[in-house]
């Protein structure tokens, strides 16, 4: 309990001190404190090629962990989103070889991914069973089920408009890498600025005020939901037309990875607090990690056990900011 | 205060405590309170919500240790840190809300912790079986099988499982805190035909209960506790049930803001034959604009419920609610909102409050459609908004961005009531507005209530503090069992009528009436 003035706030010093201290600078500072690291060790990490290789491959990741911030943030976890990108990005590959319209096959993934992901808001908000547990089931169905319909075949000959990720706007600007900053901010502006952004906050902070103010807990949820199928979709995009083929299986264990990307960037597990711009430095600075192992020499296997350190520190450093807020 | 020596102790107390004090940080819980029990003697433990029983209990349970004082059994100092050291001191505990395993049979739960050994660690099961019936049989249990699985029990034999599964680990102090809360009448006979055995064995009884016909029925000896502290000792047929809620409310003055007498205008909340069940049952009251009506009872009386139903948390099954004349029908909490109605609930920490949120954030929650344009949030005014209710409620925060969960409860509490504020509402219904707060920012809420009312808002106080209830209220309603059974003028009422009406000791409701 300091003081009740409000103007002095504004011009507080501190603010910026804190600005400094906040989980996205101090990842942001990670991410280029790496690389001038790793640089200075490898000059060839710092090449543009090696620079835009991670973050090519790696932008389906921040795009769909964007998503899964808002997820967290509401108070639910989705683990099903990794099998979807797979499914997703088969049923768009198959349509544009099968001669669909490139327009019709892209917006395929968007739709399919909202359905879904829109049905497993109504299961966890209307019949309240805990999100572990339904994304727990959709994600054997869709691994299932994506395994047992292409029966393990890769999809070939994609015709070469399908490839999103080739475009590169005004010819330099690489479209994933700008879809990813597209999306984080617009993600940002829409929780922080719209009404049904901090409603979403307010569902996973404190449910039951948000409810006697009169927020539709099950309509927040569901709402979200769909907004991360509509980004699992979009990865699920740059995902599948990165390479020339779509195979019937996603990297092993990509739920963990966009997880920990959101959790990385500050989304506190409990839900409630968090932000997309947060998730999406993280995702970028986990890529960046693994491909630094690389050119330090170290085996990239290391990086699951760094993502783990990573993980730990950040929910360790949430849980006693918490207790100390609790405490006070 | 009056103190009454412990001279009428029938026999050698088995369990004695002597002057304890407890603190919790900004409360004094229990300041020098004694008490004791004897073999064979059901002593009732009598007090207002927050008078100190639940604490005294969890300190004679080991659930947290006294800041001074000491507990003896059988004459020996115990130190009682944890539950098990009561357990061992042959002190057991049966909580209002059953602590069972529902998964598990009557005989494992009654034995769970301590169950009967065979060779080589295995569990064996004939004996704990052989007690558990024998057990049955000594409280002529007859309706109850060892192998049923608890969670198909009545509560009435969920109950009978907590006693005999404290009487398996031979304790000679019980203690049972509201045991007939949520029991049937017929239950109620059973426990105290069983209650009567364990007296005949020489188990000490300690028995809370704001039922004052049950204590004339089972108890031998009654404590009253008031703030805290030690009111008097005295044997049941020494006493009467005026006497003792004349004990249980006192006379306290204390330095409340009173409320402003201001002209009373239209109906602005009208109820009538408000029916949800359980606990809401046939419902009528009136609230007016400039009106401060206080609903008092005990916890469980069904106060929160009632509101809640007001604002559409539990819809009504029946009846009718008109707000500023309009008959409505409310289906939800935003519908209530949009009507004008407010509602700050009991409990800040889980139901008003979300802490992670800044201070700003949190003002313009409930009034988001006021400072939101096409589904954006306008931040200035928000901080307006926010701004404004910071001055007008005095909230001590270094700005709009500090995070709520950090200030402190009079603080938290101000703003639960100042974001209801921003929406204007016509009726303010305020479920216990200052329980948990300190002396300073309780007047300071006061003196807003007082401020809202003259400017022409209805509200509904839920209060279990008697002082503030007579120092606030123009009128005063009163439930019992989910059902209103009195109501008084501020001119006619007293704590003592309340206090009898709450309890619903008949005999005395008519000497106040």
């Amino acid at each position: 309990m300091t003081t009740v003035t409000l103007a002095g706030a504004e011009a507080d010093p501190r603010r910026w001190l804190k600005a400094f201290a906040s989980q996205e600078a101090l990842l942001a500072i990670a991410v280029i404190g790496l690389a001038i690291a790793v640089g200075l060790y490898n000059p060839r990490f710092l090449a543009a090629r090696n620079l835009s290789d991670v973050l090519l491959g790696n932008a389906y990741i921040a795009v769909a962990a964007v998503g899964m911030t808002m997820v967290i943030i509401s108070g639910n976890i989705d683990i099903s989103v990794g099998a979807l990108i797979g499914v997703l990005a088969t049923i768009s590959g198959t349509l544009a070889v099968n001669g669909a319209p490139i327009v019709v096959a892209w917006l395929a993934a968007l739709v399919a991914g909202i359905l879904v992901m829109a049905l497993q808001g109504i299961i966890i908000a209307y019949l309240r069973i805990p999100a572990i547990v339904v994304t727990l089931g959709m994600l054997s169905i869709l691994k299932g089920g994506l395994i047992s319909v292409t029966g393990g075949k890769w999809i070939t000959d994609l015709p070469d408009s399908f490839h999103l990720a080739d475009i590169e706007l005004f010819g330099v600007l690489p479209f994933p890498v700008v879809l990813m900053i597209l999306v984080t901010i617009l993600a940002a502006l829409w929780m922080r600025y719209s009404a049904s952004g901090r409603a979403v906050y307010a569902v996973g902070g404190n449910a039951e005020a948000a409810r006697l103010c009169g927020i539709s807990q099950p309509r927040t949820i569901v709402m979200v939901f769909a907004l991360h199928g509509m980004f699992a979709g979009a990865a699920a995009l740059l995902y599948a037309t990165q390479l020339r083929v779509i195979q019937s299986t996603v990297p092993p264990n990509l739920e963990l990875t966009i997880i920990t990307a959101s959790v990385v960037g500050g989304v506190s597990i409990l839900g409630g607090t968090g932000t997309v711009v947060g998730s999406t430095l993280a995702a970028v600075l986990i890529a960046e990690i693994a491909s630094a192992l690389v050119f330090i020499d170290v085996s990239p296997y290391w990086i699951r056990a760094v993502q783990g350190v990573l993980i730990l520190v950040t929910v360790i450093a949430d849980i006693l900011r918490r207790r100390r807020m609790a405490g006070a | 205060m009056t103190t009454d020596p412990h001279s009428e102790t029938p026999a050698a107390p088995v369990l004695l405590v002597r002057a304890i004090e407890k603190s919790f940080p900004g409360v004094r819980a229990l300041s020098g309170v004694s008490f004791d029990a004897a073999r064979g003697e059901v002593h009732a433990l009598l007090g207002e919500n927050g008078a100190g029983k639940s604490t005294l209990i969890k300190i004679v349970s080991g659930v947290f240790p006294p800041d001074r004082g000491e507990v003896l059994v059988d004459g020996r100092q115990v130190d009682l840190a944890r539950p098990d050291d009561a357990r061992r001191a042959g002190i057991a505990t049966i909580y209002q809300e059953l602590l069972l395993f529902p998964e598990l049979t009557v005989a494992e739960n009654i034995f769970m912790g301590h169950v009967p050994r065979a060779a080589l660690g295995r569990i064996d099961w004939r004996a704990m079986h052989e007690k558990t019936n024998a057990l049955l049989a000594s409280l002529e249990i007859h309706d109850l099988r060892a192998d049923r699985v608890v969670g198909s029990l009545s509560v009435g034999n969920r109950q009978r499982v907590e006693i005999l599964r404290a009487l398996s680990q031979d304790a000679r102090i019980l203690i049972m805190d509201e045991p007939t809360a949520a029991l049937t009448e017929y239950d109620v006979t059973r426990l105290f035909d069983i209650v009567r055995k364990l007296k005949a064995r020489g188990v000490a009884v300690i028995y809370i209960s704001h039922r004052l016909d049950e204590i004339f029925e089972i108890a031998d000896r009654v404590t009253v506790l008031r703030d805290g502290a030690h009111v008097a000792t005295k044997r049941v047929a020494d006493t009467d049930a005026a006497d003792l809620v004349q004990l249980m409310v006192g006379r306290r003055i204390e330095s409340l803001f009173p409320k402003i007498t201001v002209p009373i205008g239209q109906p602005v909340l009208e109820v009538k034959d408000l029916e949800r069940r359980p606990l809401t049952k046939n419902v009528s009251l009136t609230v007016c604009a400039g009106e401060i009506v206080g609903l008092s009872g005990l916890v469980g009386s069904g106060r929160s419920e009632l509101a809640q139903t007001i604002f559409g948390v539990t819809p009504a099954d029946n009846g009718e609610i008109r707000i500023a004349g309009q008959k409505v029908d409310i289906r939800s909490p935003a519908q209530a909102r949009s009507l004008g109605v407010a509602y700050v609930p009991e409990d800040r920490g889980t139901q008003g409050l979300v802490r992670p949120m800044t201070v700003r954030e949190n003002f313009s929650l409930a009034a988001l459609g006021k400072v939101a344009f096409g589904g954006f949030i306008d931040r200035g005014a928000e901080r307006k908004l926010a701004g404004d209710g910071v001055k007008r409620f005095a909230v001590k925060t270094s700005s709009l961005e500090q995070i709520a969960g950090k200030l402190s409860g009079g603080n938290q509490q101000k703003i639960v009531l100042g974001k209801w504020l921003a929406n204007g509402p016509k009726l303010l219904i305020l479920d216990e507005p200052t329980r948990g707060i300190d002396v300073g920012a309780k007047a300071e809420i006061h003196r807003l209530m007082g401020e809202l009312a003259a400017q022409g808002l209805a509200i509904l106080m839920i209060s279990s503090e008697l002082p503030e209830v007579l120092g606030m209220s123009d009128r005063v309603l009163v439930m019992r069992e989910g059902r209103i059974v009195a109501e008084f003028s501020r001119e006619e009422v007293t704590q003592e009528s309340i206090g009898a009406a709450m309890m619903g000791s008949r005999e005395n409701a008519e000497k106040a009436a």
